[in-house]
């Protein structure tokens, strides 16, 4: 079942040096139970998408007219992009949508306890009262594997470990039971080991929760390991998508093979390192037709710096945009 | 190797104060604890950890950029050797003209308010090694030609970079006196790996073309397996293992190495079932477990682990560890 649905999701930031494109043409879908991963480098789109999906962009945003964001809800569909009133905004906001922040440090507000702030959002979100919202909150520190729950419910975050912070804000993403959690970079402040033990936890909280999850990262090895399906973003599109095993191992567009091929891997010691050639364009400098020609080493003459390439089907869900995808491939 | 090490450690000490006491000494956090190390002349060491077990700090001892508290740094150049430890004003001005740093975070390490000739230009004119303004222009140009920088850039400020061109400024502004010795502490963590990759790439290059010796630190092993000649892992403050690159990533010996190894994500999705995966985290070194200070996550600890401080014993040419099972 389809939970959410963007289609041709268009942000733009009007800032002093003009109107900014952040965003263009973005469409998915995410299915209820599903991890959908969201990869690519910093400035590509990824952080102001997953934003996009709870509204939580700065005021200076514009979504284009054509831009749709559907929620699909027992309670029946929500237009994301609609909603207006705060009392409103409070459904994907910590309502049927949690976000998990990168930094858990800012994340959670340094004055108030761990325990408070989960009871805060429990009574916005929920009918209990203020005593089973408590008894939830330790319950669900416990559940992600918080030692003295008890204890930690009334410490404050500097007193927990980057870690355990993180576990923290899980449980408090997960205590209202959302039916999409957005993980942005939720691992990418944390050492390997550690990262390792909240990817583990978030696998199985996945399955016993039954919730979908959009995973933003720029790390492929971690999307490997925990995204059904993968989408590449670069400068504010999506180059490629499809199940994690078919973009991995047989990547379709210049963009997705050059970032597999630019991480050291430790099976090939030898090979050098390839580095996908050039720099990041600024925002304000958008390339013309394919975002990505400035940097692409099969790029076609006349052809790639003048028309935006469209989407190409190439079987099992597994799409990509790119005029040097060879034709015969297509299975449309 | 029978040539002499370039820079040679000696059960290093390395001891911050903990807050203040009214009477008598504070507690005192031991950062690094009774490290031994040599790093070759032109050699890429790398020196890998998780957050807090005093890679940095050991990094900075090295160019005394905090006090040592006991122990001994040796530098022996060709030309010059120094007890670091006991450097006075002009040898110490002179030895941080021999071993300079890389930082992390490219955002943070350039002034905004200077112009990228002026940031390259700026060890040269502190240091005094250049006389007039048309040699310090000379050596600015061509240290920015070889980090690939033009003469365009040289001209606007940091602002105008991205994150791996700014990387390249600030790898033009520590090499710009021609050290020696180069520390690069976590260069690449902030960088995307596209952009990455053309760091490392660069690095090596230089490497080369300058004769450089490296201490690269870095959280991250597969960057590690890729750049550096040998790897030591550093684990609450002690080294628990150093060997060549091959050596270790073939035949790792410690567990933390292990572990560390195995907890780096696979690209292959279907390869997930990982052999060990460490429980808990880092304690903190205020109070370092006794014994084997892995003992409290460790898949193999036992009774001894938690009394007996595990030797630090070579296994084969170059490749040592400290723990009592390996």
């Amino acid at each position: 079942m389809t939970l959410l649905t963007v289609e041709d999701l268009n942000v733009k930031f009007d800032t002093d040096e003009g109107r900014i494109t952040a965003v263009e043409n973005v469409s998915f879908e995410i299915n209820a139970g599903e991890v959908l991963g969201l990869v690519g480098e910093s400035g590509s789109g990824k952080t102001v998408t997953a934003k996009s999906l709870m509204r939580l962009n700065p005021s200076n945003a514009v979504y284009s007219s054509e831009s749709g964001i559907h929620l699909d809800l027992e309670s029946g569909v929500v237009e994301v992009l609609s909603l207006k009133s705060s009392r409103e905004l409070e459904i994907v906001r910590g309502g049927a949508i949690s976000m998990i922040f990168q930094e858990p440090m800012a994340s959670f507000a340094p004055a108030i306890t761990i325990g408070n702030q989960m009871v805060e959002q429990l009574l916005i979100h929920t009918s209990l009262s203020k005593r089973e919202c408590s008894e939830l909150s330790v319950e669900m520190l416990e559940r992600v594997g918080i030692d003295e729950a008890g204890k930690r419910f009334y410490q404050y975050a500097f007193e927990l470990s980057g870690g355990m912070r993180q576990r923290a804000m899980i449980a408090m993403a997960l205590s209202t039971k959302p039916k999409l959690l957005i993980a942005d970079e939720p691992t990418t402040a944390l050492d390997v080991t550690i990262q390792a033990q909240v990817l583990d936890l978030m696998k199985d909280l996945v399955s016993e929760f039954g919730m979908a999850i959009l995973f933003i990262t720029h790390d492929l090895g971690v999307i490997a390991q925990v995204a059904d399906r993968v989408a590449v973003m670069y400068l504010g599109g999506i180059v490629e998508s499809g199940p994690v095993r078919e973009v991995l191992k047989s990547p379709a567009h210049p963009y997705t093979r050059g970032l597999i091929n630019a991480l050291p891997k430790l099976d090939s010691l030898d090979e050098p390192l390839t580095p996908i050639p050039g720099d990041i364009p600024s925002p304000l400098e958008r390339p013309a037709g394919c975002v990505f020609h400035t940097r692409c080493p099969e790029v076609l003459a006349d052809r790639c710096n003048s028309s935006v390439p469209q989407r190409i089907k190439l079987g099992h869900g597994h799409s990509a945009s790119c005029f040097a995808i060879d034709s015969k491939e297509k299975i449309a | 190797m029978t040539e002499k090490p370039l820079i040679s450690i000696k059960n290093l000490n390395v001891e911050f104060p903990i807050g203040r006491t009214l009477f008598g000494k504070p507690p005192m956090l031991r950062a690094v604890n009774n490290v031994s190390l040599e790093i070759m002349p032109g050699q890429f060491y790398g020196l890998v950890g998780e957050s807090g077990s005093g890679k940095t700090t050991l990094g900075r001892a090295i160019l005394r950029a905090v006090p040592i508290s006991s122990g001994d740094i040796t530098f022996d150049s060709r030309d010059v050797n120094y007890d670091v430890g006991s450097l006075e004003k002009n040898d110490l001005n002179n030895y941080r003209k021999l071993a300079q740093l890389i930082f992390q975070d490219p955002y943070a390490a350039l002034s905004p308010r200077m112009t990228v000739r002026d940031i390259i230009a700026e060890p040269l004119e502190v240091m005094g090694l250049t006389q007039t303004r048309e040699e310090t222009d000379e050596r600015v140009r061509e240290m920015a030609a070889k980090c690939r920088l033009n003469l365009e850039h040289l001209r606007r400020f940091p602002h105008a970079f991205s994150g791996g061109q700014r990387q390249r400024i600030s790898i033009a502004r520590t090499l710009v006196c021609n050290p020696n010795f180069v520390v690069a502490d976590e260069s690449v963590a902030a960088l995307d790996v596209s952009i990455q990759a053309d760091i490392l790439n660069l690095l090596q290059t230089l490497q080369d073309e300058l004769g450089l010796t490296f201490l690269f630190i870095s959280h991250d092993l597969s960057v590690v397996a890729h750049i550096c000649d040998h790897v030591a892992v550093m684990y609450l403050g002690t080294l628990v293992e150093s060997a060549p690159t091959r050596k270790l990533f073939d035949n790792p010996s410690h567990p933390y190495t292990k572990a560390l190894l195995s907890a780096i994500p696979s690209l292959d999705p279907d390869d997930s079932g990982k052999a060990q995966k460490l429980e808990g985290e880092i304690p903190s070194p205020v109070n370092p477990p006794p014994g084997c200070r892995f003992h409290t996550r460790c898949p193999l600890a036992e009774n001894r682990c938690r009394k007996e401080v595990p030797l630090w014993r070579e296994l084969s040419e170059g490749h040592s560890v400290a723990c009592h099972f390996a």
